[in-house]
């Protein structure tokens, strides 16, 4: 494809300069929130201009370092002395923002709502409480509304998104077709169709009576009024959910996918890159996080590990001890664990490289995270992270 | 602490196994199961989010709705909501074999999205049937993470107290019965020894039974780093690097490495540990320990391995 090989991108740096949106998936637990925040970090200190990350449920600590510890979908700005607190001074501004569902799917019936009277009623109907965090996955449609919502502000020259976690990675891209379908299933037409019609099919089509018979008529009933509300929101929200679809597409948007280098993360990671290459989709870059350094793997470490073992009781421990004022035994137990221990390690190093290799096959940029000997916390550990991002 | 509340988590009849993305729930149910089997139970494991990790678990290509035999005594399947819904349809509306559920299964999809507990009445349901039928003496669920669990085994109560639903709301009386008996069900919510997967652990804990009625049981922490140093010995690891000109000269260039990894592992064992603490301040639940294993295996191996660390835990 022409297109791609012409924006064939070397690494990280040169693909956030590109790029207005990148959309951050992967399975749970990987790091998408943290990669998210330190390639914004990466990009304001790096490249520049006005930098948005749209966060999910971040871990405390790293919510308050990007002041969005509170709740609310208001964007943040990072101030300038938390970055000069790390000691750099960055070259654009970094804002961030959280992604709040519930208030988002109260301003999208605010937004498509024709008017007063249908906007109340959805907001104070139950039904709708119990959908708002259930349907059409629902966090995943938000995320890309967000995104939609920021994006057309023209306020932000990157806007990087953190995706939920969700039982399928790709569900994030399926969301607004989904979206698209609910509204227009045929069901939701029978339900909010006239009563009277509504009696004829339901006598002649076998399927409804046993809905009937299962669900009750009574919660067919229910369901009906509110969705009668709801369809008078269907234009609004098929053209925004339109909107929203195309954006997956958009050439200004691309993907990154994070995954650590553990089998069943970098399974489903490779199967999430597949997926989007096959849906022609651009798949900026593969950042593969908490990975071992390369050096644990050479023939040396192990060669040093080894000759520790037998040295941990000689001269060595002596003159560490010496060195460190402490006794030569426990410096003796310590190295003789250390080289013996080593193994574990180089294993998991091992198979993280091979992990590594074919992840790299299915992207042009797989980019490496080292695993920090501490969560990632502030923004200098953003920046730490993001120092491997750009080499 | 009595061998007891642990250790029964294999004498109840059906377990769910929770926990945050990625922390382990495929594995610690497909070593339960294994265990359980190995006992001599005729067990059933079942994944709910068809992701296909409990097939990866035991090496086996795919597995369906169909329970496929893996070992002796050990049965595998997969959660499908239309074929638990066809299977319903059979059983309790005494409807014929639907040959095409098609047009039927997105009427339902789409009420499933609707209504609070449809999707997830059928699939809890088919769980509690297969016990209720005594079709295995132990049935073992890769459940749905944090997030999802609480309206996936809360349906039946949900259902209940909501009025004015048909044949569906008359089946969860023999649901509750074998989901709120806690000598019959049980949850093992596994974690890391991590922030957000304790806290979100924490949070299911205070909200499992006032919303579902069921009861937490036990809690796996995986993944745990073993503690390799006395508190001096510490003292000596936090400061080798100091020497590392001497280390190196004595072994070659590659000690940087080797240090490098005890001090990784090391700290991340006391970050872990501080997790952990707070798990036990904050709950009275047994807590079984899984170490992070360290081998190039998956797939069986792995499953074997963690079944060996849980079958000491429970002993
Ligand atoms: N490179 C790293 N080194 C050390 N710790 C890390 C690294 N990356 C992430 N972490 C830690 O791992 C934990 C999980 O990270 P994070 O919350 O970013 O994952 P996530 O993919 O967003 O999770 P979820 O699926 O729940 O949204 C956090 O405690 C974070 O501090
Ligand atoms: N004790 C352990 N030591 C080392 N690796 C482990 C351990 N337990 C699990 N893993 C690895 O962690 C990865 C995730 O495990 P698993 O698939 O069981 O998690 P899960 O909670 O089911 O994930 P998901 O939420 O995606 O379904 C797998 O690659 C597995 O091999
Ligand atoms: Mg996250
Ligand atoms: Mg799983």
């Amino acid at each position: 494809m022409a297109r791609r090989r012409l924006q064939l991108q070397t690494d990280l740096d040169a693909l956030l300069a590109s790029k207005e949106m990148v959309l951050v998936c992967g399975s749970g637990g990987v790091g998408k929130t943290t990669v998210a925040a330190a390639m914004a970090v990466a990009a304001v200190t790096q490249i520049g201009g006005r930098v948005l990350v749209l966060t999910v449920d971040p871990a405390r600590r790293l919510a308050d370092a990007l002041g969005v510890g509170h709740i609310g979908n208001e964007a943040t700005r990072v101030p300038d002395s938390a970055f000069a607190a790390a000691g750099v001074q960055p070259r654009g501004e970094l804002w961030a923002a959280m992604l709040d569902t519930k208030a988002g799917w109260d301003d999208l019936i605010r937004l498509h709502a024709p008017d007063e009277q249908v906007r109340e009623a959805v907001l104070a109907n139950s039904t709708y409480h119990n959908l708002a965090s259930r349907f059409v996955q629902s966090h995943d449609y938000l995320a890309m509304e967000r995104l939609h919502e920021l994006h057309s502000s023209g306020e932000y020259d990157l806007i990087i998104v953190d995706t939920p976690p969700s039982r399928n990675a790709l569900d994030i891209l399926d969301a607004p077709r989904q979206m698209k379908e609910f509204f227009r299933s045929w069901l939701l037409r029978w339900l909010t169709a006239p009563y009277r019609s509504r009696f004829f099919s339901m006598a002649s089509k076998p399927f409804y009576q046993i809905a009937d018979r299962i669900l009750g008529s009574r919660f067919l009933e229910d369901i009906a009024e509110f969705f009668m509300l709801f369809q008078a929101m269907e234009k609004g929200f098929v053209e925004h959910a339109n909107e929203v679809e195309a954006l997956l597409a958009d050439p200004r948007t691309t993907f990154v996918v994070v995954s650590t280098l553990e089998a069943a993360p970098s399974y489903e990671a490779a199967y999430l890159a597949r997926e989007l290459v096959r849906r022609e989709h651009h798949l900026g870059a593969i950042i593969a996080n908490r990975v071992l350094p390369a050096s644990m793997t050479a023939k040396a470490s192990a060669t040093s590990a080894r000759k520790l073992v037998k040295a941990a009781r000689g001269d060595l421990a002596e003159q560490i001890a010496e060195q460190l004022d402490t006794q030569p035994e426990i410096v003796g137990d310590v190295l003789t664990e250390i080289g013996t221990r080593f193994h574990d390690v180089a294993v998991v190093a091992t198979r993280e490289a091979e992990r590594r290799a074919e992840l790299s096959e299915l992207c042009q940029l797989l980019v490496a995270a080292p695993v920090l000997d501490r969560d990632v916390n502030d923004i200098a550990d953003l920046l730490e992270l993001a120092a491997h991002f750009t080499p | 602490m009595p061998a007891g509340p642990g250790a029964s988590i294999l004498d109840r009849r059906l377990v769910f196994v929770t926990g945050k993305g990625g922390v382990g729930k495929t594995s610690i149910a497909g070593a339960l199961a294994h265990i359980a089997a190995r006992s001599g139970k005729r067990t059933l494991v079942c994944e709910m989010d068809a992701k296909g990790a409990l097939a990866d678990a035991f090496d086996v290509g795919t597995l369906g709705f169909e329970p496929r035999q893996l070992e002796p005594n050990l049965f595998a399947m997969t959660m499908d909501t239309e074929d638990a819904l066809r299977e319903y349809l059979r059983l309790f509306a005494k409807v014929p074999f639907i040959g095409r559920i098609g047009p039927l299964a997105r009427t339902f999809d789409f009420l499933a999205d609707a209504a609070p507990g449809v999707r997830e009445i059928l699939v809890v349901g088919k769980l509690c049937y297969e016990v209720r039928e005594r079709h295995y003496d132990i049935v073992i669920v890769d459940a749905e993470a944090t997030g999802h669990i609480i309206s996936q085994i809360g349906a039946p109560k949900v259902i209940r107290e909501m009025a004015q639903m048909g044949l569906v709301r008359e089946q969860t009386d023999w649901m509750i019965e074998v989901l709120h008996d806690p000598s019959i069900t049980g949850v093992a919510v596994v974690t890391t020894p991590e922030e957000m997967p304790v806290t979100e652990t924490l949070a299911l804990l205070d909200r499992l039974e006032p919303e579902t009625g069921v009861a937490p049981s036990v809690l796996v922490a995986n993944r745990v780093l073993p503690n390799l140093f006395t508190t001096r010995q510490r003292d000596v690891v936090e400061r080798l690097a100091e020497a590392a000109p001497l280390i190196v000269d004595e072994v070659g260039r590659g000690a940087a490495a080797v240090l490098d990894a005890a001090r990784i592992t090391d700290a991340r064992r006391g970050v872990g540990a501080g997790h952990l603490d707070r798990l036990r301040a904050e709950s009275d639940l047994p807590i079984l320990i899984v170490p992070e294993l360290f081998t190039r295996a998956t797939g069986r191996r792995v499953v074997a391995l963690i079944g060996e660390a849980l079958a000491e835990e429970l002993d």
